[in-house]
């Protein structure tokens, strides 16, 4: 399985970044092959406007199966996330993104 | 003739102002209350008319055929406001970002996108005699107050003879909402309190209405409170205090009750009928 | 952290008054955040040293180069925001109307039209009088109020609590129900609605508690100026219960609201009595419901 995760930085001691639109960068990890790919989300995230949809359409190229994020996506993301069939998981607002897959793994997250 | 009632802070008195003139206006001639306030329209509460037409209003936002499409991403280069994206073959317009251009529709090569209504709002015309009052309220969840705001100025424009006064009730702020409001008006009154946070945006509604270039007065309600710093302004500014309606209580529970006050509170009526006066010297 | 909101649908309830009063309260616990950037009003209460200021750019307009055009009329015909006219014999754009679409711009056969964006106001990080910080911001007239300033206050001040351990971060909001209320309402862990027995305060309290169902935040409500009306106070108090929304305190109508803001102080700078107990203990209702709330984060 994929598993995107919203974040401020890159590596595995990333911070959790809680939004998604304008999250800094979205990194998504390959279960199978144990490798962690970076997507930059900065130029999304300064946008007036449309940061979710924007933000959405961007990791929709690494077609992740699951995203890990603190608040959810906006109503506009969300609609566009829905379609992929993504599966979205909330209440991983701090903390590294080691700790936020962690938490994963043991079911102490919500589905979104 | 044209006429706005605005103000810089929420809260100082417009829809009170503009309800009760128009009311006080239509005992006389013929008038046109239009509240443009569409997040949070209020005007309505002090009227039980009957409703002539209602009518759900649309902005027109990009539909997706997929059968025209090839793809080639013209339609989201084209796009300033991030409002269409590419997930795979799909193309999804987002209606709340739209802002209704057109470059999308006009410039697919395949003539893939066509504009299809979304709704924003609803705009109700009530009438009673002299008096046209006519509203919209936006959708909650509609992001965008504008779309709304000038479709209510063009039913207007059409609904209502052009020598019938019109008072139009705007949103308070000096964004783009108010300008949408006041842009074309002939007069814009002022509606302030004489406090700190009163004259503040006062000042900012006085350089919104400077930069349109529409000509401005000043009303200061619930004169009485605060300071004078708002009068000192107003005099080194050279605009003119038309009317300075009094810090009573009674004023504040007729409100209360969505009552129409003109007719029970004299010291109200005296400073109505001078912004009365100030607006038939200028129709002249 | 913990992030509070507060907002009023209507103008005029005494949302920032209260907001300054509660950021005096707390002291060094929170970061001030005045996301009414239409018409902020907080920095005359609060004193702001304005210690660092930064542009804000949002929009683009049009621009002609007027060595280029050839005057084919071609951007005149696709605009669908009247925002071109001829002026002797020069296409000219109004910047009052331009949308910014660009529409224009990418039609244009000699490439003649710029679309630049705009700076369209400031904002400011500054130390207030409470001994805390506050992160504030002006719009200028006229520009677009599209969120993505308020979103930048807020997020300056998340930052901010972040780096320095506040407890708290307090925001006071936009009147309305449009794009910067609901920008200052996402990430939001509690929401105070200040409203007043008025048949507009109740007409619009129930429109922006409506938008607030849709974000599933913890909501609370403050009926300032109770005593004007007591049937519609009950009216309202009724509507809380029915909805869910914890009533905080009930305030009369106090003329020291006014008279404090006159001498450039918060409420509860400037009285000692009824009033100030009453705001003091709203505040720590607040605190008490949000150490309650106690979810896994």
């Amino acid at each position: 399985m994929k598993i995107a995760f919203s974040t401020k930085g890159e590596g595995w001691d990333a911070e959790m970044d809680p939004r998604f639109g304008r999250a800094a960068y979205f990194l998504i990890y390959d279960e199978d092959k144990d490798t962690l790919e970076t997507a930059d989300n900065g130029k999304v995230a300064d946008m007036a406007h449309g940061a979710g949809p924007q933000a959405a359409q961007l990791l929709f190229q690494y077609k992740p199966d699951v995203l890990i994020t603190g608040n959810g996506p906006g109503g506009n993301a969300d609609r566009v996330l829905r379609q992929t069939g993504i599966k979205i998981y909330i209440g991983a607002m701090s903390g590294t993104v080691k700790q936020a897959y962690d938490k994963y793994k043991n079911n102490e997250l919500k589905v979104f | 003739m044209k006429i706005a009632i605005s103000s810089g802070k929420g809260g100082t008195g417009k829809t009170t102002v503009a309800s009760n003139l128009a009311s006080y206006l239509a005992d006389s001639m013929p008038v046109a209350l239009i509240d443009l306030d569409v997040e949070e329209p209020n005007s309505g509460i002090f009227f039980k008319h009957e409703l002539v037409h209602t009518e759900v209003k649309y902005k027109n936002v990009p539909d997706w055929l997929q059968d025209k499409c090839v793809p080639c991403d013209i339609c989201k280069d084209v796009c300033n406001f991030n409002a269409i994206i590419r997930l795979g073959d799909q193309i999804i317009p987002f209606p709340q970002l739209c802002h209704s251009c057109y470059a999308c529709v006009e410039l697919c090569p395949e003539k893939a996108l066509v504009m299809r209504q979304e709704r924003i709002g609803v705009l109700n015309h009530y009438n009673e005699n002299n008096l046209d009052f006519i509203e919209s309220i936006l959708d909650i969840g509609t992001e965008q107050p504008v779309p709304l705001i000038s479709q209510t100025i063009k039913y207007t424009d059409n609904a209502i003879n052009n020598d019938i006064l019109k008072i139009y009730d705007t949103p308070p702020g000096t964004s783009c909402p108010v300008i949408e409001a006041t842009k074309n008006v002939d007069l814009v009154l002022l509606v302030t309190e004489p406090t700190p946070f009163g004259l503040h945006d006062l000042k900012l509604s006085i350089e919104a209405m400077k930069e349109l270039g529409r000509p401005i007065a000043v009303i200061i309600n619930r004169y009485g409170i605060g300071n004078d710093e708002t009068e000192k302004h107003c005099k080194d500014e050279n605009i003119e205090i038309i009317a300075k309606i009094p810090n009573l209580r009674k004023i504040a529970e007729l409100y209360s009750n969505g009552t129409i006050i003109y007719n029970k509170v004299d010291q109200f009526r005296i400073e109505l009928d001078k912004v009365v006066n100030y607006i038939r010297e200028h129709l002249k | 952290m913990k992030e509070i909101v507060i907002i009023s649908g209507k103008g005029g309830t005494g949302k920032t008054s209260l907001t300054s009063s509660f950021t005096m309260l707390s002291g060094n616990d929170l970061i001030a955040a005045d996301c009414d950037v239409d018409a902020p009003d907080m920095h005359l209460l609060l004193k702001p040293d304005l210690a660092k200021s930064y542009e804000f750019y949002s929009g683009e307009l049009a621009v002609i180069d007027y060595d280029k055009c050839t005057s084919c009329g071609i951007c005149m015909e696709v605009c669908r925001f009247d925002a071109f006219s001829i002026i002797d014999d020069l296409y000219k754009i109004s910047k009052i109307n331009c949308e910014g679409c660009a529409y224009c711009s990418y039609v244009c056969p000699e490439k003649a039209i710029e679309m630049v964006t705009q700076n369209v106001g400031k904002w400011y990080i500054s130390n207030i009088k409470s001994g805390s910080q506050m992160v504030h911001a002006h719009l200028n007239v006229g520009a677009e109020n599209s969120g993505k300033l308020v979103a930048k206050v807020k997020n300056e001040a998340r930052r901010i609590a972040k780096e320095t351990d506040k407890k708290y971060i307090l925001v006071d909001g936009s009147p309305g129900i449009g794009c910067p209320v609901i920008s200052s309402l996402t990430g939001a862990d509690f929401v105070v609605i200040v409203t007043e027995p008025t048949a507009s305060g109740i007409h619009d309290l129930k429109r922006v508690n409506d938008l607030v169902k849709r974000f599933n935040i913890k909501c609370s409500g403050i009926i300032n100026k109770c005593d004007i009306n007591p049937a519609a106070c009950r009216e309202i108090e009724d509507y809380f219960t029915a909805e869910g929304i914890h009533h905080l305190v009930s305030l009369s109508y106090d003329e020291n609201f006014t008279k404090a803001m006159t001498e450039g102080k918060t409420i509860v700078e400037y009285d000692n009595g009824e009033l100030y107990n009453k705001i003091n203990n709203a505040w720590e209702n607040i605190t008490d419901l949000l150490q309650t709330k106690g979810e896994s984060q």
